[in-house]
């Protein structure tokens, strides 16, 4: 245990690829956790870019350790692919509310009226 | 230290921190502005991982695109004249300990792969957008071309979901 926490403050102020992988789990963690908790379809969305933003970060930090462009451009088709998501997901939402006046993911539970 | 590991702990301190904020909010406005924070820690990593291509694309696509959409939602979706605008929690506890499993297992992965991983070598910062639009029109034309295509089937789609339906001519 000792030996570990000093092999942690060793590691610590030298960044490189892992601390970037790190900081892109804790995101990934919280955007789990957003979507598994949140009662609102809305905060459910933003659940979902967190872990978008995530999976970038580590594509952008391979392709920066690596040395190989394709990461970034795997990055740009998530950022394609997450504006489309976003603008489909915010209309359904929408029409959810005008026809259940809640957008609470817990309530709107049936197919049809 | 070095001046890049110290910007790297700002903007990786200010990622997560507002990420945090994000997720545990009660305040649904709170949330969204502490998104707006999440995206710029973001695109700092992206500079510090010199992809400046991608880090403006992230500020003019999500600050400008997916935040301002989600806060259009936020405000369309809730009365804000008498109900305050909250969402509230289920689950908590088993939630809590899956993120918990989740994290531990991603962190302990990639700490103990990569934790000796050495530095590229120092080369001289060229700008990545001429590549990257070079490998966009030759390698990866085809998957270029069926992102237009889908953006064009979000954007027709997405008007004609949110549209008020309109009675039907009568004939």
């Amino acid at each position: 245990m000792e030996s570990f926490v000093t092999e942690i403050v060793a590691w610590l102020p030298h960044v490189g690829l892992s601390h970037f992988l790190i900081v892109s789990a804790l995101l990934f963690a919280l955007g789990i956790y957003g979507i598994a908790t949140r009662r609102n379809a809305i905060m459910v969305l933003m659940g979902i870019e967190l872990v978008l933003n995530a999976a970038n970060i580590n594509f952008i930090a391979f392709s920066h350790y690596g040395k190989n462009f394709d990461g970034q451009v795997a990055a740009i088709f998530v950022i394609i692919l997450a504006a489309a998501e976003a603008a489909i997901a915010l209309a359904i939402v929408l029409n959810i509310y005008h026809r259940f006046q809640t957008v609470n993911i817990d309530e709107v539970s049936t197919l049809k009226e | 230290m070095q001046l890049f590991d110290i910007v790297f702990f700002v903007f990786a301190f200010m990622t997560v921190a507002s990420a945090f904020i994000v997720v545990f909010s009660k305040n649904m406005i709170y949330s969204a502005f502490a998104l707006l924070f999440t995206f710029f820690g973001v695109a700092g990593l992206y500079v510090l991982l010199q992809a400046d291509f991608l880090a403006v694309t992230q500020i003019l696509i999500y600050v400008g695109g997916i935040l301002v959409l989600l806060l259009f939602g936020v405000m369309l979706t809730n009365k804000v004249i008498n109900v305050e605008l909250k969402g509230g929690s289920m689950n908590t506890i088993p939630a809590l300990m899956l993120v918990a499993v989740v994290a531990g297992t991603l962190g302990g992965l990639f700490y103990s792969t990569w934790k000796g991983t050495p530095a590229p070598a120092a080369t001289t910062l060229a700008t990545t957008t001429k590549t990257l639009g070079e490998m966009l029109m030759t390698g990866y034309l085809l998957p270029f071309e069926i992102a237009s295509v889908i953006l064009l089937v979000a954007l027709i789609g997405a008007a004609m979901f949110a549209r008020k339906k309109s009675k039907p001519a009568q004939s």
